[in-house]
């Protein structure tokens, strides 16, 4: 282990008011929840931030509570909770399906959906479930609450629009209408990274429904695909839309996997989605 | 030597036994403190007054070494360069061109420099050391090298006759990459100067290597030097060799400072540091019979080295004496050499050579079956050698010769030739792998090692003593199983001494599938003289009557096994295991991901000592062979491991391994214990080219591995 | 900080950010966990903290104050896994043992193959090639 701890500190709100005001006067902090990534950083001695603030024992930021036409998840709601919840098997099965999909069981009792997008990372296994559904994002701070839109979270490579003094508080969904769902290609059967990630919601049983798709790993941050669901509720055929998600998607060449193949399977995931959405 | 059923029943205090150990399932000797959390690995055990070590390695892949500045107050810090060696610079194994410390140049990225040590962790890892180069042009083409390690021919009979004689002549090239042996416990010593010398403790496979390389390191007599070999979380050939360099730091650093040292590598600085696998490039060029008959082979081999020669002159050799495969062919040249690139040394990895070699010759196979629009499990059956028939080097294979048997029964297990017509045009192939291993060492080797084994009569029963290192496949088990029932005791009497150099004699290294049929074989010895000596008494009547006695036997080999290694010609191994492996795959069209969905593999073994550890090395290795057919690649950029941690450098999980149905044959070898072969290198060699085989009956045709799903999206058919 | 590790209450000192995995292993002793990897992959370091398994190399032991901590030393050495691991050759260079086995003790009484298989897909192993370890946990909760 590269990483030294002596030097670093950690703050322990009592309350999430006592976080937020934590963040305004005695930062910059960085929060801490379930830690699978932070300490990764930690272990291979590139975590720079020095200081922390753990969230770990503040229970408003858990929860997982249907409420008429919205969906609400606390971030600190870890990938076992999504899985074991039955709330989300019936509104969001597809998040279940990601959360299924990450890491171990191990990495799933400690890791969160509010560290998973805290985190920004483009190949994040929950980041295309929750576009495509349509998420708002709750930020608090002492200051008060503000929503933004999943779809304008993120706004450049691992950049969020959160400010400094903001913690991600839970997460909102409106109801789901249709077919969902989702596909993670990683470099293994389990515990691997997305090379690409793909969610997607389809109710072919409305005239004129639009799709609403998003994709993982394809971008320097987690896709909305609106041109290719624009084309797609236009009726456009299949080789139509591919060629927009060309156009719509950037994937690179990186250490698990090239373009060409990012490429190829976005279109070949598209041709899936599609074929899924038609089915009973 | 056969065991004699009736002198089984042999004495346990005043009772007789009768139920033996050998071909039971008995409790391994030391898994009650495995499964407790008990075992002390290196890391485990608490030494006081330590320091912790730390490595400075290059950053650059060829280079001289300008100017090192040390940008920190060194008070409390042991910083140790090349000047420091008291002895010779080199870590001593065949070659001698490997430092210890780099002096003027560096050859590869990762090549250790300097050493910093500290009783504070946090300061030690604070301490900044920077280093100017004058860069040279490095070289990553291994055949574009200037500098060959080593370079073997083979040759039987005369290669154009047997191109004259041919119908078809089938060409292929097959390209294998990198392999980490991802131990779970990544490489770690702690060194303890003790009397003008020093004790080494540590992860390692081999006491003996490491005792005569740091010899040679620090200058000191054998007797001032004791290497003791601590509970071993995994090796497979990554921990033969490569301690030597890791005791060397640790004890350079202990001897300058007077402390203990201990350095233990994290995983990252483990997989960018430490040997590979060779990768190799080969070449088959393949006459044959339009009904499948070989009549010519010419091979091709180059093995990239890496920067130093480590052990690339024996991998090339084992990988040569097997390039040709399990198959009778009259005309034969194969020639390989091993050069350098200013890459990490690679080294020993399971297999050895033999599983780059055999992937290309099985991959061809199936080329040459296609060509030939015969079945792959007949062009196999026709060629396979049979007692009698002459390898590439000459050697008459005898009775214990189970090729067509192995072939024939994973045919049968997996109704082969019928899946192979139901599986056409799906998304699923089968294909198989013919395969053999030679277990010991090459050639002379056994008789260069002239290993020896001892047998102590103490107080407490019997213990062995051998430098044959437990890692995990059993070796304290098996070893006490062969004395036990020679000798006629219980196996609960028979105790296995730690590997202490001090206590042991050199019983060879762990490598080589030696482990139970060469020194297992020395134990039978000891044991046999023990029991004449004991009479009708047991153990310990005769302790108390007389006291104790050591027994020790040295190798000797054979009657009847000639090699000569000039002309490489002759006996390359004392026995060999045969194999066989059918892989069923499914490829997914919209991913292109292969899964292996079925494994089935026959291992002719000799004789099963303890048939679940026996199984144990089989599904182990070829996990290890599945993960290097699909899944396992080494990224390098710029010389540099790029994907040196656990996230990016990829090896099975229970969900990628598929069910395996493993069945073991028995075929003795005169001169095993109790007839056994060797076991645990084998099994790697077979699942890479039954992989590419069924791809390539599933429509993917790919020559090199690992097949990601990124290759096999631009080889379908 | 005061800790409950098998079941005894210690105090620690440790700064807060210091890995779970660390204290067990420094400052209270515990070598049966061991460190494969630092990054959450291998699940060597698997320990459970109120019966979930969890990687100790990613806890600070900040946020296991006042959680039972239970390591493979809290099995006693006579749970049924571990006597199966040794019976069925789940163990063999044994260091991925210790983690295999508290991610098998997470599992339940009865788990079926497939639930061992995903309860243990964090937990690599580079000798056995898992048939063994499947057995050593099925054969284990038949008792």
């Amino acid at each position: 282990m590269q990483g030294t701890v002596s030097g670093r500190d950690l703050l322990e709100p009592r309350s999430l008011a006592d976080a937020v005001k934590m963040l305004r006067d005695e930062g910059p902090l960085v929060p801490m929840a379930g830690c699978t990534d932070l300490y990764v950083a930690l272990n291979f001695g590139t975590l720079r931030p020095t200081r922390f603030l753990n969230l770990w024992n503040l229970d408003t930021l858990r929860g997982i509570e249907a409420r008429g036409q919205t969906l609400r998840i606390g971030a600190l709601t870890t990938y076992t909770d999504l899985i074991t919840s039955g709330v989300i098997r019936r509104r969001l099965p597809m998040l279940a399906a990601a959360a299924r999909e990450v890491g171990g069981v191990q990495i799933q009792n400690r890791g969160t959906l509010g560290g998973n997008v805290a985190n920004a990372s483009p190949a994040g296994d929950t980041l295309p479930v929750l576009l495509a559904a349509d998420t708002s994002v709750v930020l608090r701070s002492a200051a008060g609450t503000r929503r933004v839109p999943m779809t304008s979270f993120y706004t450049g490579y691992r950049q969020t629009a959160a400010r400094p003094d903001e913690l991600i508080v839970n997460f909102e969904i409106p109801t789901v209408r249709g077919r969902q769902w989702f596909r993670k290609v990683g470099t293994r059967a389990a515990q691997a990274i997305a090379k690409i990630v793909v969610a997607g919601v389809w109710d072919k049983a409305r005239v004129r429904a639009r799709p609403r798709l998003a994709m993982g790993s394809v971008a320097p941050i987690p896709l909305r695909l609106s041109q290719t669901e624009q084309a797609l509720s236009s009726g456009a055929s299949l080789a139509e839309a591919q060629t927009i998600l060309q156009r719509e998607i950037a994937p690179i060449d990186d250490l698990r996997s090239t373009e060409e193949y990012r490429r190829q399977v976005a279109a070949n995931l598209l041709g899936q989605f599609c074929a899924e959405a038609l089915r009973r | 030597m056969h065991y004699n059923r009736r002198q089984s029943e042999g004495c346990q205090g005043d009772r007789v036994v009768t139920r033996r150990a050998v071909g039971r399932n008995v409790l391994r000797k030391e898994g009650h403190e495995k499964v407790a959390g008990l075992a002390r690995y290196i890391d485990d055990i608490r030494f006081d007054d330590v320091l912790y070590v730390r490595t400075i390695r290059s950053t650059v892949p060829a280079a001289e070494i300008a100017n090192i500045r040390y940008n920190f107050d060194q008070a409390g810090f042991t910083v140790v360069d090349h000047r420091d060696i008291p002895g010779q610079n080199i870590v001593a194994l065949i070659d001698e061109d490997q430092p210890c410390l780099a002096a003027t140049r560096v050859r590869h990225v990762a090549e250790p420099i300097v050493l910093l040590a500290h009783a504070d962790r946090t300061q030690l890892a604070a301490a900044e050391v920077a280093i100017d180069y004058r860069e040279a042009t490095p070289n990553f083409d291994p055949e574009r090298s200037d500098l060959s390690f080593k370079s073997i021919t083979i040759e039987k009979g005369r290669l154009d006759q047997g191109m004259a004689q041919a119908d078809v002549i089938v060409e292929g090239e097959y390209r294998a990459g990198h392999q980490e042996q991802l131990y779970i416990e990544p490489n770690g010593v702690v060194a303890v100067p003790k009397n003008g010398g020093v004790t080494l403790y540590g992860s390692l496979q081999c006491p003996y290597y490491v005792h005569r390389a740091l010899t040679v390191l620090l200058g000191l007599p054998a007797e001032k030097v004791r290497v003791v070999q601590a509970e071993t979380g995994g090796g497979f050939g990554g921990k033969e060799e490569y301690p030597s360099m890791i005791a060397g730091h640790a004890a350079l650093v202990a001897m300058k400072a007077g402390r203990p040292a201990k350095l233990i590598y994290d995983r990252v600085e483990d997989m960018l540091a430490t040997t590979k696998r060779h990768p190799a490039i080969v070449r088959h060029r393949t006459g044959v019979k339009k009904d499948g008959r070989l009549t010519a082979m010419e091979i091709d081999v180059v093995l990239d080295g890496g920067a130093y020669a480590t052990l690339s002159a024996v991998v090339l050799s084992r990988g040569m004496i097997h390039a040709s495969g399990p198959y009778r062919c009259d005309h034969i040249r194969a020639r390989g050499r091993a050069t350098m690139t200013n890459t990490p040394p690679n080294g020993a990895f399971r297999g050895f050579g033999a599983p780059q070699t055999q992937f290309a010759v099985e991959a061809h196979m199936d080329v040459i079956a296609e060509r030939l629009g015969i079945d792959p499990l007949r062009l196999r059956e026709r060629n396979a050698l049979r007692p009698g028939d002459t390898t590439a080097t000459g050697q008459k294979v005898g009775k214990d010769c189970s090729a067509l048997q192995v072939l024939r029964e994973a045919g049968r297990r997996t109704a082969f030739s019928k899946k192979r017509q139901a599986l056409k045009g799906s998304n699923r192939g089968i294909g198989l792998s013919l395969f053999f291993h030679g277990s010991g060492f090459t050639g002379g080797g056994e008789v260069t090692l002239r290993s020896k084994a001892s047998l102590a009569l103490t107080e407490r029963g019997v213990q062995i003593r051998v430098a044959s290192t437990e890692i995990g496949q059993g070796t304290r088990t098996m070893h006490a199983q062969i004395v036990a029932d020679t000798l006629g005791i219980s196996y609960d009497q028979v105790e296995v001494s730690v590997a202490d150099t001090a206590t042991v004699p050199d019983s060879g290294p762990t490598v080589a599938s030696r482990t139970c049929m060469i020194v297992g074989r020395l134990l039978q010895r000891c044991a046999e003289d023990m029991r004449k000596r004991l009479g009708r008494m047991t153990p310990a009547a005769y302790w108390r009557k007389h006291g104790g006695f050591v027994v020790t036997k040295q190798y000797e080999k054979p009657p009847g096994l000639e090699w000569d290694d000039d002309a490489y010609r002759g006996d390359a191994y004392g026995s060999y295991g045969w194999a066989c492996d059918v892989v069923e795959v499914e490829v997914d069209p919209i991913t292109y991901q292969a899964t292996p969905v079925a494994f089935t593999t026959v291992h002719e073994i000799g004789r099963a000592i303890h048939p679940m550890l026996a199984a144990g090395q089989i599904e182990g290795g070829s996990s290890q062979g599945l993960g290097y057919a699909l899944l396992e690649e080494v990224v390098m950029r710029g010389g540099r491991m790029a994907n040196a941690q656990l996230t990016n450098y990829i090896i099975p999980t229970t969900l990628d391994t598929p069910p395996m149905t493993i069945k073991i044959l028995e075929n003795p070898y005169t001169h095993g214990p109790f007839g056994a072969k060797g076991v645990g290198e084998m099994p790697i060699d077979g699942p890479a080219p039954a992989v590419v085989n069924a791809l390539r009956h599933a429509g993917v045709v790919v020559s090199e591995i690992p097949t990601t799903p990124e290759k096999i999206m631009k080889a379908r058919r | 900080m005061r800790l409950t590790v098998n079941r005894e209450t210690m105090t620690v000192k440790a700064h807060p950010l210091t890995r779970l995995l660390d204290v067990l292993r420094e400052e209270c002793g515990l070598t049966g966990t061991k460190e494969g990897c630092g990054e959450g992959e291998c699940g060597a370091c698997t320990v459970l903290v109120d019966g979930e398994a969890v990687n100790s190399c990613l806890v600070p032991v900040a946020q296991v104050q006042g959680r039972r901590i239970t390591t493979i030393e809290g099995l006693g050495g006579t749970h049924p896994l571990q006597r199966s691991f040794v019976v069925h050759g789940g163990a063999q260079c044994g260091i991925c043992t210790p983690g295999m086995i508290m991610a098998a003790a997470a599992l339940g009484p009865r788990p079926s193959l497939e639930e061992i298989r995903i309860g243990l897909a964090g937990n690599l192993c580079r000798c056995t090639g898992y048939s063994a370890i499947y057995r050593s946990v099925q054969r284990a909760s038949r008792r």
